[in-house]
């Protein structure tokens, strides 16, 4: 590499490395805070929503038909007979969650369900009353499995036909064909392009206004300015520096959220395989994220350079955030499937959260991928060009 | 004499914002900072562009150093002209004006050698120059303290050292002694004295007649952007002090030339 650029990207590192300060904000706090508030905030909202697994819920049951009877008794619940109590006297019961649950089963329920013909509209079908209460989550989990257990008994009774049934040729058969990869990998292919850019871009956005903009407000710049040094080497060492540095605090948000994800997931993610990438997929990620970085600190190094001050800088890579949440947005919403088409590669930032996407879904094509990498790395280098010519423009540098 | 520096013709016109036009207490949108401006400076001689306040000592200067375009005009710096090869002018000459700002976080150590790198100065040699440039002007001890705690003067001795890392045949002073107390003035006017005698060419630009009187070879006199007077210093005073030929010159050009 040219002397110059090598010259340029090791002090733009002891600048930055040097400042434990810098140092401590922009890469060990994202990562940190991150963690922190999803694993303990956010999990521990979670958790005090998850109920507790040894609970039996207590159910008061009416008039139980006596086919049900081992099946409630089969359920992790404290069944108590209450078909002495007026049903008016134990709803006050439910409202107050001193009990989850009544079953009211009408008197003689058996024999009203054999004589029931669907074809005779004359005839009511026997009416079973659950009351429940909503804002108990107890109440809310037992109704579900009551309800399940009824709607399963009404199939046994009027089976026509079956679905899944177990049967000795079946009894090994997994009916859910999604594997634990697959599962997986919708979670992550859904959420973690778009935050993984959010975090790239803030990462940018904490080093390069201040190494820019800063360096001409504070007239820094001008004093590399009247060196013979080649303005595309201060361009490209800024560049290639200053991405470096916004990868680490980029990938150290992003850590914070692998960190904390299983936290985070709670026990939606117990069992999941964390390991499902291959070394390649890795690669392709990487390879993706390195030039994605290229791309947004150029881009931001030119706002930076047109600025006067940082904080005029700051104020004007705001809008570019709004385009980058419009593009991101709805590839998260998409689900996690990948555009297949490779125009759409060809726009940046929306091919990496697509070529992203596909490859964290298992579903990428090589050639979009790569497609992605390379006309981001090509828009870079147009960028540094850019920057290179703002460097060389005294209107933009020297502005009054 | 050899001439190592010839300014031709020089102009540049700015543009000025709302904001310039209130401060000026103008209505036009331009100002002419510096208009057909012609000079030449000879080899081993202190040239000094004396002026008052916005003449445009500054703007030349920056033409001279490649930092801004002449609109019209060239200046010829050593054999090579600053619009057609800037790259080349920025090689042989030293620029120290202090709108030139050291970035406060690093040590002046740090930055000699930074600064050594980018103009491919081999170590060996960059560490003779720093241990001479450092001991000269007493930076030794404050050789590891960031820029950001060194006393103004300090400050500007490090960025006078760092502007001579390459060691310039050309070195471009504005205002040296700027803001400067009494001893430290004193040592940059030797120091310039120094490297005249080191066969150095030396073009400053002050306001200050003494500092004129006391360096300079020849003088330009530099007023509303255009060269009123330029020649040796003996004949500009022509048998009297500078400041009052300064008033002289300034009244005929402001008298002959009232719009
Ligand atoms: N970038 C700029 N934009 C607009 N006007 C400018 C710019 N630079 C200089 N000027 C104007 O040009 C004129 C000459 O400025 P210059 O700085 O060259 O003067 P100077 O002789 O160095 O003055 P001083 O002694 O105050 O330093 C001034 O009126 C100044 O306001
Ligand atoms: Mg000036």
């Amino acid at each position: 590499m040219n002397n110059n650029i090598t010259t340029i990207i090791k002090k733009e590192f002891a600048r930055f490395f040097g400042d434990k300060r810098m140092v401590f904000t922009t890469v060990i706090m994202p990562g940190l805070l991150i963690y922190i508030i999803y694993s303990f905030v956010v999990g521990g909202i979670r958790d005090t929503f998850e109920s507790d697994k040894d609970y039996r819920p207590k159910v008061y049951v009416q008039q139980m038909p006596q086919l049900l009877q081992p099946m409630f008794e089969a359920l992790e619940m404290d069944i108590t007979d209450a078909t002495t109590t007026d049903i008016e006297s134990i709803k006050p019961l439910i409202e107050n969650k001193d009990i989850e649950l009544l079953v009211a089963f009408p008197t003689d329920f058996d024999s009203a369900m054999a004589n029931y013909d669907i074809s005779d509209s004359t005839l009511a079908a026997p009416n079973v009353l659950i009351y429940s209460n909503v804002t108990n989550m107890e109440s809310g989990k037992a109704e579900t499995v009551v309800r399940s257990i009824l709607s399963s008994y009404e199939e046994t009774i009027c089976n026509k036909f079956n679905i899944n049934a177990l049967t000795d040729e079946t009894a090994n058969e997994e009916f859910n064909l999604a594997t634990d990869e697959d599962f997986m990998g919708q979670i992550l292919s859904a959420m973690l392009p778009f935050m993984l850019i959010i975090f790239l871009y803030s990462g940018c956005m904490a080093v390069a206004p201040e190494s820019i903009a800063g360096e001409k407000e504070r007239g820094t710049i001008a004093t590399l300015l009247v060196t013979p040094m080649n303005r595309s080497h201060l361009a490209f060492g800024k560049i290639i520096s200053l991405s470096f540095i916004a990868l680490i605090s980029g990938l150290s948000s992003f850590l914070g959220v692998i960190l904390s994800l299983p936290k985070f997931m709670g026990s939606a993610m117990e069992g999941m395989p964390t390991n499902i990438y291959t070394t390649s997929d890795y690669l392709l990620i990487l390879g993706i994220i390195l030039s994605t970085v290229l791309v947004l600190i150029s881009v931001i190094s030119i706002i930076s350079a047109y600025a006067k001050t940082v904080k005029e800088a700051s104020t004007l890579v705001l809008p570019l955030m709004l385009i980058i949440m419009i593009v991101g947005i709805p590839s998260t919403i998409g689900g996690g499937n990948a555009q297949t088409a490779i125009s759409w590669y060809f726009i940046p930032i929306y091919n990496s959260i697509q070529a992203m996407t596909g490859v964290f879904s298992f579903s990428y094509s090589l050639i979009n991928v790569a497609t992605t990498i390379a006309i981001n790395i090509v828009y870079a280098a147009a960028f540094s060009y850019v920057l290179a010519k703002m460097f060389n423009s005294e209107k933009i540098m020297f502005a009054k | 004499m050899e001439t190592i520096l010839v300014a031709e013709g020089l102009k540049k016109t700015f543009s000025l914002s709302r904001k310039q036009q209130k401060l000026e207490k103008t209505n036009s949108k331009t100002k002419v900072a510096v208009d057909n401006l012609s000079f030449s400076a000879y080899k081993g001689e202190i040239f000094g562009l004396l002026g008052p306040n916005g003449a445009g000592k500054t703007t030349t200067l920056r033409m001279i150093a490649s930092l801004i375009r002449p609109d019209q005009g060239d200046v010829v710096v050593d054999g090579f002209s600053v619009v057609k090869d800037p790259q080349k002018v920025r090689e042989r000459i030293g620029f120290l004006t202090s709108e030139l700002k050291l970035e406060d976080f690093f040590t002046p150590n740090y930055l000699f050698d930074f600064f050594s790198e980018l103009y491919g100065i081999d170590p060996t040699t960059r560490n003779e120059r720093k241990q001479k440039l450092f001991s000269r002007f007493g930076i030794e001890k404050f050789a590891e303290v960031k820029v950001a705690n060194l006393s103004t003067g300090m400050k500007q001795k490090v960025s006078l050292a760092i502007s001579l890392v390459h060691d310039p045949d050309i070195i471009i002073f504005d205002e040296p002694t700027n803001g400067l107390d009494v001893l430290t003035a004193k040592t940059v006017t030797d120091y310039l004295l120094e490297l005249r005698n080191m066969g150095k060419s030396i073009i400053l630009s002050t306001h200050i007649f003494s500092l004129v009187e006391k360096v300079c070879d020849r003088v330009g006199v530099v007023i509303d952007g255009r060269m009123a007077a330029c020649d040796t210093l003996e004949q500009i005073r022509n048998g009297k002090s500078l400041e009052d030929r300064f008033f002289d010159i300034y009244s005929e050009m402001k008298g002959g030339n009232d719009e």
